[in-house]
């Protein structure tokens, strides 16, 4: 009856470590203070209404930054307990981490930085500014978009969950490779955390790509020729596509390790004809096209800075675009570099290895474009291009390194060394990293209605490349040196440790800079009237998000109007504003709370297979399926703005912008590092009871 | 003006259906490359039998053919469904996709038989990795054709009720896509697994 009821479930998977009872007590309190604020604000109703059952794609953009931004310091306090491991345990020094949960940790970090944080910044930007750059109103598929999210957001509570049930996460990589995730050598829950964690958020991704490649190619304003669509726009259209080419690969090598661990099948075992070297295979043709999804969105996010910024036509656009269109294409035949230590023969390997030293060249037309785009610009070093200026460095050094590792017999040397992870940290933080962070300053005032704080962004930029710099120069040197990836332990006598020590230092650094980025956006709060945006177009933009107010209005755009070049509001601009057209009516989609049942559902289900709890696997399935039919067979999914409304609402939002763009604009008023230390020190003084002598008394 | 409006509201519509029927596309194709992927995995495994007998033993080429037969039939009559929802003829498409409902139901238990078989005389999929990547195939190709029949199920039950309006055409526009995209995977199953078994 228990196992019937409970399944695997016991006792024995309640909280018992100090780092399971330090998190889960961590989760509960921070859900606690966040219910309570609700509640004692009286906000549910609203956060149900507005937010969480919106299907607005600005909305859920917002949503996405949120449930990322957590995350990102989730993950990141995962890479210093790694880093911190690594700088004490040295010779007979054991550090502070047994190696069966330093191995969870560094799993934990690589899954929730490419998944949950870096794709969901990468999904936000698309949902927010996608939409507004094609003067689209919404996405083809409202629903599909906010079941996307749930699905993500029940990926980001089941990659917690062992926390609080089970007490470990997988200790096998973040790929999980095959035979060690199997039931032999992995026999826990840890394993079937990270395979429903990755399960239910990569169909979420796939449903979203497609609503996003639907909305890309069918919804453009008239006169928006591919020729003519912003870059940002091209690059979320290329990685849409390498994304639904390499998700369902994914999704389908995800079942076949499911059926392996839960129905005991052979694809991936040791025994009985399966084949672990399949698996590989399998993962990385998903693995490594993966990354290329994450950058070109950054790609168009530097396009569209570095013509802002440098005040200037995007220079060689075609070639822009076809240097993204090369990268896509070249990344899906380049997956065999992960292992050619696999001993494929000379034959593959070279193939791979030519392959992948060629999507350098696309790449480096990338690189030119921009340098050419800054090439006698008028350029602004607002924290955006910094980010951009930062990005090119770290990026091109990055590159030429994956040029190296192509190499076959290099790679023979440096295969699983530190070499190789600070390649792909070079590339992921300053690639797709630094792009969301710039992509964020440059949007910020547009999602907000205010900029944010450019001289403590400065302050961060300048953190995080100092401390990058200090963490991933010693790793490339000790990879060289001969340190493999993943140590929990290391000899003494190698000498490894002040490198080692160094990283850590460095990681503090880049922590601080986050910690500059938080109070960067917390001071811009606090100045948001000085900061505000009134025009709309606080940068001087180019494309057609900068055309509509800040925060634009649910329906983006009053009146779509006809495209005639690229830069299409700089045009507009030039001729003295957009064209005056007669509002017609809006058709709207209706929130709904679908995406969410559905992905509860998802989250049971997903939850019962991990404990092997029959009769919620079933109560899970048939709770999707009744939420999908009721959802595809109600047809009142619509509601419509009369012209008279939407008229309405222009006229009241116009009201607040102003024509003209702010002219010469002096971050001297930004708060400052000090400033901001005074208020809230003097608001915290005041919250106990102290006054300082200088307000009276 | 009530005209102009009705014309917009139906361009509305129009976009609406070409842009869902883009997307679903795009859907059948993920999809087919999750079955590229249990292909392939069949491809590399099926040789790995560790004493099972081998597939020509295995299959009746007879029952695959049946299978095959009736699936096709079954997206002929879909297709001829569809013809009936062009004329908005309701009673056909309700006759037309209700045979092809219970063609699949046919072929459905056709397949269930033959795993019944299987397991009953000791192969099943825990007996190696050939048979794994073999239940796995054509298992899912069976988990496809069971949602299609729910679906089709369902839409049906909708069409007898609200009758044929256009958004129940555009469902149906759409399973009958997905119908056909099965039957072409099942003729790809019934080659590589099934005929190529006795090649």
């Amino acid at each position: 009856m228990k196992e019937f009821l409970l399944g695997k479930l016991d006792a024995h998977a309640l909280p018992h470590e100090w780092f399971t009872i330090g998190g889960t007590a961590a989760f509960i309190l921070g859900a606690a203070l966040i219910i309570g604020l609700i509640t004692w604000k009286k906000r549910w109703t609203w956060l149900w209404k507005e937010w969480l059952t919106s299907v607005d794609p600005k909305k859920i953009g917002i949503m996405y930054f949120i449930v990322a931004g957590f995350m990102l310091l989730r993950g990141g306090l995962d890479a210093i307990m790694i880093w911190l491991q690594q700088a004490l345990s040295s010779g007979d020094s054991y550090g502070y981490l047994s190696a069966d949960h330093f191995q969870q940790i560094f799993t934990a970090h690589g899954n929730i930085m490419v998944f949950f944080v870096a794709m969901a910044f990468i999904f936000g930007l698309i949902n927010y500014i996608v939409p507004l750059q094609i003067g689209a109103r919404d996405l083809a598929s409202p629903f599909l978009n906010t079941l996307g999210f749930w699905l993500y957001v029940a990926g980001v509570v089941m990659v917690n969950m062992f926390f609080a049930l089970g007490g470990e996460y997988a200790a096998t990589g973040w790929l999980a490779i095959a035979p060690l995730s199997g039931t032999q050598f992995s026999p826990g829950v840890g394993v079937d955390y990270w395979i429903w964690s990755l399960q239910v958020s990569g169909i979420g991704t796939t449903l979203g790509a497609i609503n996003f490649i639907m909305t890309i190619l069918k919804m453009r304003a008239p006169g928006m020729t591919l020729w003519k669509m912003p870059l940002f726009t091209w690059g979320s259209l290329c990685s849409m596509i390498m994304a639904v080419t390499v998700f369902p690969l994914l999704t389908a090598t995800l079942f076949l390790l499911f059926f392996d661990r839960y129905l005991g099948m052979h694809f991936f075992t040791t025994d009985l004809g399966g084949n672990a070297m399949m698996y590989t295979n399998l993962i990385w043709m998903w693995g490594h096209p993966e990354v290329y999804i994450l950058m070109l969105p950054a790609f168009g996010v530097f396009s569209e800075i570095v013509s802002t910024f440098s005040r200037k036509r995007m220079a060689y656009y075609k070639s822009n675009i076809l240097g993204m269109l090369g990268v896509s294409a070249f990344a899906l035949s380049v997956w065999l570099h992960h292992f050619f230590t696999m001993g494929a023969g000379a034959n593959v390997n070279a193939f791979f290895g030519v392959m992948t030293m060629i999507i350098a060249i696309p790449t480096s037309v990338l690189v030119f474009t921009w340098i050419a785009t800054m090439y006698k610009g008028r350029i602004r070093f607002g924290v955006p291009m910094l980010w951009f200026l930062g990005f090119i460095g770290v990026f091109s050094v990055g590159g030429l390194a994956g040029v190296l590792l192509a190499v076959p017999p290099a790679d023979f040397q440096l295969h699983n060394s530190l070499f190789l992870v600070a390649h792909f940290h070079t590339m992921v933080i300053g690639g797709v990293l630094f792009g969301i962070f710039a992509g964020i300053n440059y949007w910020f005032p547009k999602i907000a209605g205010f900029r944010l704080n450019e001289r403590i962004g400065r302050y961060a930029f300048w953190c995080w490349i100092v401390g990058f710099m200090m963490s991933f120069i010693p790793m490339y040197t000790l990879g060289i040196m001969g340190a493999t990836r993943r140590l929990d332990h290391y000899d003494a006598s190698t000498g490894w440790q002040p490198f080692y020590v160094l990283m850590l230092i460095g990681g503090i650094i880049i922590m601080i800079g986050v910690a500059l980025q938080l109070v960067q956006i917390i001071a811009s709060i606090m100045q948001k009237q000085r900061l505000r945006d009134t025009t709309g177009d606080p940068w001087d933009g180019r494309t057609l998000e900068w055309a509509t107010s800040s925060p634009p209005p649910p329906y983006n755009l009053a009146v779509i109007p006809e495209i005639t070049s690229r830069d299409a509001f700089f045009e507009f601009k030039q001729r003295g504003g957009l064209p005056r057209a007669k509002y017609e009516a809006i058709h709207m989609p209706k929130n709904t709370a679908a995406g969410i049942y559905i992905s509860a559902f998802a989250f049971l289900a997903s939850f019962a297979f991990v404990w092997h709890i029959t009769w919620l696997i079933v109560v899970g399935i048939v709770g999707i399926i009744v939420c999908f039919i009721a959802r595809t067979f109600n047809d009142d999914l619509e509601y419509t703005l009369s012209a008279a409304e939407v008229e309405k609402i222009e006229k009241n939002r116009l009201k607040d912008v102003r024509s003209e763009p702010r002219q010469g604009r002096d971050d001297d008023e930004d708060m400052g590092l000090w400033e901001f230390i005074k208020i809230v020190v003097t608001w915290a003084l005041g919250l106990i009871g102290i006054r300082r002598r200088s307000h009276g008394n | 003006m009530a005209t102009e409006q009705g014309h917009v509201a139906e361009s509305h519509e129009a976009q609406a259906n070409d842009r869902i029927g883009f997307g679903f596309w795009v859907y059948l194709m993920t999809d087919l490359l999750m079955f590229a992927v249990l292909f392939a995995t069949f491809a590399v495994l099926r040789s790995n039998t560790f004493g099972t007998p081998e597939y020509h033993e295995l299959f009746s080429l007879p029952l695959a053919l049946a299978e095959t037969l009736i699936l096709l039939t079954s997206s002929f009559t879909a297709g001829l469904g569809m013809l009936a929802a062009g004329r908005g003829d309701k009673v056909q498409v309700l006759t037309w996709f209700g045979i092809t409902f219970l063609l699949g139901l046919t072929f459905l238990g056709l397949e269930l038989k033959e795993f019944s078989e299987f397991i009953h005389e000791g192969y099943t999929w825990r007996s190696n990795a050939s048979l794994s990547a073999f239940f796995t195939l054509v298992g899912t190709h069976g988990l496809h054709i069971t949602s299609g029949l729910l679906w089709m199920g369902t839409a049906l039950v909708f069409i007898w009720k609200r009758g044929l309006n256009a958004p129940l055409v555009r469902k149906l526009t759409l399973l009958s896509l997905f119908w056909h995209f099965l039957d072409v995977v099942w003729v790809f199953i019934f080659t590589i697994v099934y005929l190529m078994a006795f090649a």
